[in-house]
């Protein structure tokens, strides 16, 4: 049984007097891919915000690697090998598609605060930057600037700034918002190649896109974990039917699916 | 005693003079998101119109007209300027309100030159409202007091017991929803800043002729505007309140203090020569670092409580 | 941003403003000229180490003067101590002790400010130049009182013959200085640090999320452009052999960021074509007349107002016009413009001039003239006439502005329908 690539122990969060997060147990193995599911304002972006440091906790520890990295700065728990996208695309608009890629592989390659480096003759951060764009899809906007690029580009390039820095664990929030079918279908496999051997967590809406993707599902309804098991578990489970029964059905019904 | 008594109360008329300026730059900025750099250049107007008015139909009538002028020429700014740049982000608001305030310098050197005006404390107000043991309090220092209380309580006032008072509270801290609800956010912006601007006016009616009125006044109050709201925290009110009156009192008493560090360490017997290096550090009096006090304060406080005494809201 | 130097391009680039540099000093003989050359060389290195933090890094600053005005005061006391013999530097490497003395100030301040972005750090600024201001008045010692510190350059031991005494000599002093420091800012744009300050500038919190301290970074980026502004004090200091308070004062900080954003902080030449024009503003309007700094404020807010990217972005914008062949769309309503805006141009300096010497002297010396044409303040006519042309312009200029943007609406649809 080796450590498990995150761990949170009795983790809670609140805002003010608003407890967001009551108590969260979870444990995810090395090269798994684990999909976090669950009704609006269960708490899931609040649980990655956590996780990747991005908001402190106010109880409870979150493990990295086995590594306790409660209360770390986002900046260094990436460091440690995690990786965020983000639901709402935060990328750097006015920097072209090849940069943004390029400032994402730049501290793991141990450029850190260089000002010595001239960036044209860094063979090792282009080259991996062009594998990525490449990966991505996005080799011929390299000049774009960011910021002009299409919403589901964005995505893509949200995905590839994540992904650029080599972290063995990564987490995506909710990587197929807002796409079309075909869409989603080029997202799935995308991330499927580019999590093969690292440890995947993903906040989603899409049941179709976590049937397929994961190897495990976690519940979270008001801030707990309701259930965690392989997809078969989760779906057959009573008690995730009725605090999820109606999303449940509607997402797995998607042609022509009436919305309450 | 006579001395701190007096101190005080001079320092905190002053105070509350730096809160009738940083409460207008607050809520500005709390709402609009905009630094206005030219808030103590309004200030300078207010005092500018009122010596102009006066000098036609004498002080009181000015006392009611220079704020309104002011106040009128906060709203054009903030509808022909800040609206038009207002796409362009906060960093632009921040650069046409740095221009506006050069632009009004100047303006004021062109009609009224680069001297001070003989902006006068009107006859009825000059003379002593009491003796403290020796020293008489000013009859328009009390009068200062009294104009910034009563409007700073008609501002309070008017934000928790009135309908538009009740949407710039909620503007101050959500102002995308109050848009969503249907209020004319643009016009409330509007106003919010003219009446701030008209605030900093009357400040300056009131401030213009304690103190002198020439073209350099708003370049000696801005920054210490600024660091009272940054000591107080950006966006609080109560914070700004507190850091008026702590920085009033602080400049005031010292000014009045020639207390230095060789002075002190004299009383134990230990002589600073000349010749040391730090003798240039130990004889300086407290009066002779007043203008400084301020700025070191807000180092301070930014190295142990960056958010300001009572900070809400990042800049 | 757009950084695309080509690399012939960019030999033939840099080897050009060299040979500029060198040259002009051979066409613009008068010695006057040579000094107002000197100032804009080293103010040029103010404003490019300025936009390191405004256009580059995203930072406003409203006290930048602090660390290129006591470069310039470590650089007089250095002077003097050369002149006296206690220092052994060569004059011509004394814009590094400026520029030391700008990195440890950098360090010192840096630490306080750069741990808030956007409008906090630029009121902290402000504070922090208001203090060393403050500052410069009580110590008289180091900062020389009223009357600043005064020094010669022609000390130490000539180099190769190079005293620094004429100022044709301070000039190319200066321009080399200032080639290496824009080879130096340039190149820094291109280095991971530069990189990622724009990275910091666009997004902070992403940049957090793939490894970087944005602090750090912005740190960092702090006191490398403290390092030129203090090179740029040094050679400040060589060029007019007194440093006063005013080097640290809020006027200093201000100018150059009028200068920079005039120029475009969205481009590494904005700050050179920046510098350039205030400079000849300061210096050579304000012979012309006292309203200088009111027209240049009015040119401020005007950009700000209708083209917040500078005069760097407004030619910027006509490289694809000039590609398409599209040019020839915008001669006329640019020509009316060009036309109408004298017109206005005029009224506006008639009002000015006329208001200003109606104030100064008008009731002592009404008479004065403007462009050749006598007239009294205390007649009517150059009122009415400022006032008519101020209409006649104003009016004229609105209309003829519609016309530019309607040449400009065809010409973008043209350039979208080419695009695909």
């Amino acid at each position: 049984m080796s450590t498990p690539a995150i761990e949170l122990r009795e983790v809670h969060k609140r805002f003010g007097k608003t407890q967001i997060i009551n108590g969260v147990d979870l444990a995810v193995a090395q090269g798994e891919r684990h999909a976090i599911i669950g009704p609006n304002g269960a708490g899931k972006s609040t649980l990655f915000n956590l996780i990747s440091g991005r908001y402190p906790l106010t109880s409870g520890s979150i493990l990295l690697n086995g590594e306790d990295v409660t209360g770390l700065q986002a900046f260094q728990i990436n460091r440690k090998g995690l990786s965020r996208s983000f639901q709402v695309t935060n990328i750097f608009q006015r920097l072209s598609v090849f940069e943004n890629i390029r400032c994402a592989v730049l501290w793991s390659l141990g450029y850190r605060y260089s000002f010595w480096h001239r960036l044209g003759g860094l063979k090792d951060a282009n080259r991996r930057a062009e594998e990525v764009m490449e990966r991505i899809g996005l080799a011929k906007r390299r000049n774009v600037p960011a910021g002009t690029l299409t919403y589901a580009e964005q995505r893509a390039l949200e995905i590839g700034i994540t992904i650029a820095g080599g972290a063995s664990v990564i987490l995506l929030d909710e990587p197929t918002a807002g796409m079309s079918r075909t869409e989603t279908g080029h997202v799935v496999e995308l991330v499927r190649t580019i999590t093969e051997g690292k440890t995947l967590v993903m906040v989603e809406h899409d049941m179709g896109v976590v049937f397929g993707l994961a190897d495990r599902i976690s519940v979270l309804v008001y801030g707990e974990v309701l259930a965690t098991g392989a997809p078969e578990e989760i779906r057959a489970n009573p008690a995730v039917q009725e605090a999820y029964l109606g999303a449940l059905h509607k997402e797995t019904n998607h042609a022509g699916g009436s919305h309450a | 005693m006579e001395f701190f008594l007096i101190s005080l109360l001079n320092g905190i008329s002053y105070g509350l003079l730096l809160f009738m300026l940083s409460a207008g730059l607050t809520l500005i900025f709390s709402l609009m998101g905009v630094l206005n750099f030219a808030h103590a250049s309004f200030y300078m107007l207010g005092a500018y119109f009122a010596y102009q008015t006066s000098l036609y139909i004498g002080f009181w009538p000015a006392l009611a007209i220079a704020p309104i002028l002011v106040g009128a020429f906060g709203m054009a700014v903030e509808r022909f300027g800040l609206r038009t740049v207002h796409k362009h982000g906060h960093v632009a608001e921040l650069l046409l309100t740095f221009g506006l305030a050069y632009l009004i310098e100047e303006a004021v050197h062109l009609i009224w030159g680069r001297s001070s005006v003989e902006y006068k404390i009107p006859p009825d107000l000059d003379g002593p409202l009491f003796i403290l043991y020796t020293t008489s309090f000013p009859m328009y220092r009390g009068f200062m007091m009294l104009i910034a209380v009563s409007m700073l309580v008609s501002l309070w006032l008017l934000l928790t017991r009135t309908r538009i008072g009740l949407v710039i509270q909620a503007a101050l801290t959500h102002p995308q929803t109050v848009e969503a609800l249907g209020h004319n956010v643009p016009r409330v912006f509007m106003l919010v800043f003219g009446g701030g601007a008209a605030l900093a006016g009357l400040a300056g009616v009131i401030g213009g002729n304690a103190f002198v009125t020439e073209p350099g006044m708003a370049a000696l109050v801005g920054p210490v505007v600024f660091v009272v709201v940054v000591v107080g925290g950006m966006g609080s009110l109560a914070g700004a309140f507190i850091a008026s009156l702590l920085i009033g009192c602080l400049q005031t008493f010292a000014v009045a203090l020639d207390w230095s560090l060789a002075g002190l360490l004299e009383r134990f017997g230990v002589i600073v020569a000349s010749s040391s290096p730090f003798y240039a550090v130990a004889k300086l009096t407290l009066a002779q670092t007043a203008p400084v006090l301020p700025y070191l304060l807000m180092v301070l406080i930014l190295i142990f409580r960056p958010k300001g005494l009572m900070g809400t809201r990042e800049g | 941003m757009r950084y695309r130097p080509v690399n012939l391009g960019r030999w033939v680039l840099w080897g050009g403003t060299a040979v500029l540099l060198a040259v002009l000093p051979l066409v613009f003989t008068a010695s006057a000229t040579i000094t107002l050359l000197s100032q804009m060389c080293t103010f040029i290195i103010f404003a490019l180490a300025y936009n390191m933090l405004l256009g580059q890094g995203g930072m406003l600053s409203f006290g930048h003067a602090v660390y290129s005005g006591l470069g310039s005061y470590f650089a007089v006391h250095a002077l003097n101590l050369i002149a006296k013999g206690s220092l052994a530097l060569p004059v011509t490497l004394l814009p590094l002790v400026g520029g030391v003395a700008g990195v440890l100030f950098g360090v010192l301040f840096g630490y306080v400010t750069t741990r808030r972005a956007g409008t906090t750090f630029a009121m902290i600024s402000l504070g922090i130049g208001e203090m060393v201001f403050a500052c410069s008045l009580m110590f008289p010692g180091f900062f020389g009182g009223e009357g600043g510190i005064t020094t010669n350059r022609v000390v130490g031991r000539p180099f190769l013959g190079v005293t620094y005494g004429p100022g044709v000599q301070v000039y190319y002093l200066i321009a080399i200085w200032l080639m290496l420091c824009m080879a130096a800012m340039f190149a820094w744009t291109q280095t991971p640090l530069g990189r990622m300050a724009n990275a910091v500038r666009d997004n902070p919190e992403r940049a957090e999320f793939i490894g970087y301290d944005p602090n750090m970074v912005r740190f960092l980026t702090l006191v490398i452009s403290s390092f030129f502004a203090g090179v740029s004090g040094g050679l400040a200091t060589i060029n007019f052999e007194i440093v006063t308070a005013e080097n640290v004062s809020a006027l200093r900080s201000g100018g150059v960021l009028f200068a920079t954003f005039i120029g475009g902080v969205g481009f590494f030449v904005g700050p050179i074509v920046g510098g350039i024009i205030f400079i000849y503003c300061v210096v050579s309007l304000s012979l012309f007349t006292k309203a200088w700094l009111l027209y240049l404020g009015l040119f401020f807010v005007g950009m700000v107002l209708y083209a917040p990217g500078g005069i760097a972005s407004l030619v910027a914008m006509h490289v694809p016009v000039l590609r398409a062949r599209l040019m020839h769309l915008l001669w006329r309503p640019y020509a009316a413009a060009a036309a109408a805006g004298l017109v206005l141009l005029a009224g506006i300096v008639t009002a000015v001039e006329v208001t200003y010497h109606y104030s100064l002297e008008g009731n002592i010396n009404p008479q004065t003239s403007l462009a050749g044409i006598a007239f009294s303040v205390t007649d009517a006519a150059p009122w009415l006439a400022a006032l008519a042309l101020l209409a006649a312009g104003g009016a004229s200029f609105a209309w003829a502005w519609r016309g530019v943007r309607r040449a400009w609406d065809a010409i973008m649809l043209q350039l979208q329908e080419r695009a695909g």
